[in-house]
C-alpha cells in the first residue's frame, strides 16, 4: 500500500467532497421545497392535482435515479432544457429525493391521531394553525428521521453525478487513479470520506430528532 | 331580527337533522332545544347516533339535512363553501367546548400551554395574560400544581379535568361532553363528575353523552334516550328515569341502572 501517495491525494479527494457535500445539501433543501409543493397538492380536494402528485411520485420511484440522470443531462437539451453539471445534478437530486420526501413527509402527518386535529378543529383552529401548533410538532420526530434516511441515500446516489462529469468525490477518485494507476489506495480514501459525511449527516439527524421529540422525555416545561 | 328574540333564544336549537354514513342513516331527523344554563344529557347504547349527534353540534360530522344553531346562529351552512365557510365554521368552534372520550391533550404542550394555546392564538391574548387564565381554569379542575407538567405524568382523570380546563379557556357559550368518563378507570370517574357539577352549578350550558346514568340523573334538566338514531323518548330526569313511557327505554335503563353496581 502506497501510503505517501495517499498522504498526497488526500488534499484533493478533500476539496472535491464538498462539492459532494455542496451538491447534496442544495438537492436536499430544493427537495424539501419539491416535497413541499408534492404533499400540499396532494391534500388538496382537487382530482387532477392529486393524480398529478401520485403520479410523478410513481414515475420517479419507478425509474433508476441513474436513468433519470442520464435522460435529463443528455435528452434535456433535445426539448431546450441545456443546465451545467452541476446544476443538473442538483436539479435531478432534488426532483428525485423530493418524490421520496414527500411520502415520508406524508406518512408522518398521517401517524399523529385523527383525535389531535379534531381536538384542535374543536377549539376554532383552521387547517394551517392545527397543522402548525399541534400536527407538526408532533410529526417531526418521524418525519426528521425517514427525510434523514433519505438524505444518506441522496449523498451517496451523488456519486453517479460523476457520469455528467461533475467534478465531485468518485470522478474526483477515477481522475486521480487515471494518473496514479492506485485504485486500492485512492477508492480505500473516497470510500472513508463518504463514510465520514453519511456519519455526519447521521449525527445531524439524530441530535434534530432528539430536539423535537424532547417533550415526550420531558417532565417539566421549560421555560 | 329585533333585540327581543335575543333573550328567548336556546343556546342550542337542533331541528330535523339527517346524517348518512354510506348506507346507513345514523341520524333520522333528530330535534332538540337545549335553553341556555340548562343541561341535556343523552344516553343510547353505542350504534344508537348519540355521539354522531354530538359531534354534528360543532359540525365535526357533516349533517345531510336539518338545521343546527348556536345561539341563534346557524351553525351548518349548505350556501357556504370553501374559505368562508371555513372562518365561519372556525369562529362558531370558539364558542363551543367540547370533551373528548379519549381527551385528546397535545403531548408536546405542557399542561398550562393547552390550556393556553387557543386564547393566545385565537383572541390574540399575551402570554403573561393568558396563563393568568390559564393557571385559574387549571385551579378550578384541582390540577393548578400540574400546570407545568406535560400530559403524559398525568392519570385519566388528571387529563380529561386538563382537558375540560382546556375547553373552558375559550370560555365558550355551551360545553359538549362526548362519553367524557368512558374511558377513565372506575376510580377516577368521580374526579371528573365534580368538575362537571361544578359546571352545572355555575349554570354552564351543557349537551352531555354519557353512560354514567345515575350522573345523568343528578345533573340533568332534560334527558333524551336514542336508538337507531330516532329519539325514542325524552323528558324530565324524574320522569324519565323513574317511570319512562316506552318499552325499550325501560329495557335499555333496567340493563344500565343493574350493570352499575
Amino acid at each position: 500500500m502506497d501510503v505517501n501517495l495517499m498522504v498526497e491525494v488526500t488534499p484533493l479527494l478533500i476539496k472535491a467532497a464538498w462539492i459532494t457535500i455542496d451538491i447534496s445539501i442544495r438537492a436536499i433543501i430544493l427537495g424539501f421545497g419539491v416535497a413541499c409543493v408534492l404533499v400540499f397538492l396532494r391534500s388538496l380536494q382537487i382530482k387532477p392535482l392529486q393524480w398529478f402528485s401520485r403520479g410523478y411520485v410513481s414515475v420517479i420511484r419507478g425509474t433508476p435515479y441513474f436513468v433519470q440522470l442520464l435522460l435529463v443531462f443528455y435528452g434535456g437539451p433535445t426539448i431546450g432544457l441545456t443546465m451545467d453539471p452541476f446544476t443538473c445534478g442538483v436539479m435531478v437530486g432534488a426532483f428525485n429525493i423530493g418524490a421520496y420526501m414527500s411520502e415520508a413527509i406524508r406518512g408522518a402527518l398521517e401517524s399523529v391521531e385523527s383525535g389531535q386535529n379534531e381536538a384542535s378543529r374543536s377549539l376554532g383552529f383552521g387547517r394551517l394553525q392545527t397543522l402548525t401548533y399541534v400536527v407538526l410538532p408532533q410529526a417531526a420526530g418521524l418525519m426528521i428521521r425517514s427525510v434523514g434516511v433519505l438524505a444518506i441515500v441522496l449523498v451517496k446516489n451523488s456519486s453517479l453525478v460523476s457520469i455528467i462529469s461533475v467534478v465531485e468525490l468518485t470522478y474526483q477518485a477515477q481522475r486521480l487513479i487515471g494518473s496514479t494507476y492506485k485504485p486500492f489506495e485512492i477508492f480505500t480514501l473516497t470510500a472513508v470520506m463518504y463514510i465520514c459525511i453519511v456519519y455526519a449527516v447521521m449525527g445531524i439527524v439524530e441530535l434534530a430528532y432528539r430536539r423535537a421529540t424532547r417533550y415526550t422525555t420531558l417532565v417539566k416545561r421549560v421555560q | 331580527m329585533t333585540i327581543e328574540t335575543k333573550t328567548d333564544t336556546p343556546m342550542v336549537e337542533i331541528v330535523n337533522v339527517h346524517k348518512k354514513f354510506g348506507d346507513l342513516e345514523v341520524l333520522k331527523g333528530i330535534n332538540l332545544t337545549v335553553p341556555k344554563g340548562k343541561i341535556v344529557s343523552i344516553i343510547g347504547s353505542s350504534g344508537s347516533g348519540k355521539s354522531t349527534l354530538l359531534r354534528s353540534v360543532n359540525h365535526l360530522e357533516v349533517i345531510d339535512d336539518g338545521v343546527i344553531r348556536l345561539d341563534g346562529v346557524q351553525v351548518n351552512r349548505p350556501d357556504m363553501k370553501g374559505l368562508a365557510f371555513e372562518r365561519h365554521i372556525n369562529h362558531i368552534r370558539q364558542n363551543m367546548g367540547m370533551v373528548f372520550q379519549h381527551f385528546n391533550l397535545f403531548p408536546h404542550l405542557s399542561t398550562l400551554d393547552n390550556v393556553t394555546l387557543a386564547p393566545r392564538k385565537l383572541k390574540g391574548m399575551a402570554r403573561k395574560e393568558a396563563e393568568e387564565l390559564g393557571r385559574e381554569y387549571l385551579n378550578r379542575v384541582g390540577l393548578a400544581d400540574k400546570a407545568d407538567v406535560y400530559p403524559s405524568r398525568l392519570s385519566g382523570g388528571q387529563k380529561q379535568r386538563v382537558a375540560i380546563a382546556r375547553a373552558l379557556a375559550m370560555q365558550p357559550k355551551v360545553m359538549l361532553f362526548d362519553e367524557a368518563t368512558s374511558a377513565l378507570d372506575p376510580e377516577l370517574v368521580e374526579e371528573v363528575n365534580l368538575v362537571m357539577r361544578d359546571l352545572a352549578k355555575e349554570h354552564m350550558t351543557m349537551l352531555i353523552v354519557t353512560h354514567e346514568m345515575a350522573f345523568a340523573r343528578d345533573v340533568s334538566d332534560w334527558a333524551m334516550f336514542m336508538e337507531g338514531g330516532v329519539v325514542v323518548e325524552e323528558g324530565t330526569p324524574d320522569k324519565f328515569f323513574s317511570n319512562p313511557d316506552h318499552e325499550r327505554t325501560r329495557n335499555f335503563l333496567r340493563k344500565h341502572l343493574s350493570s352499575q353496581h
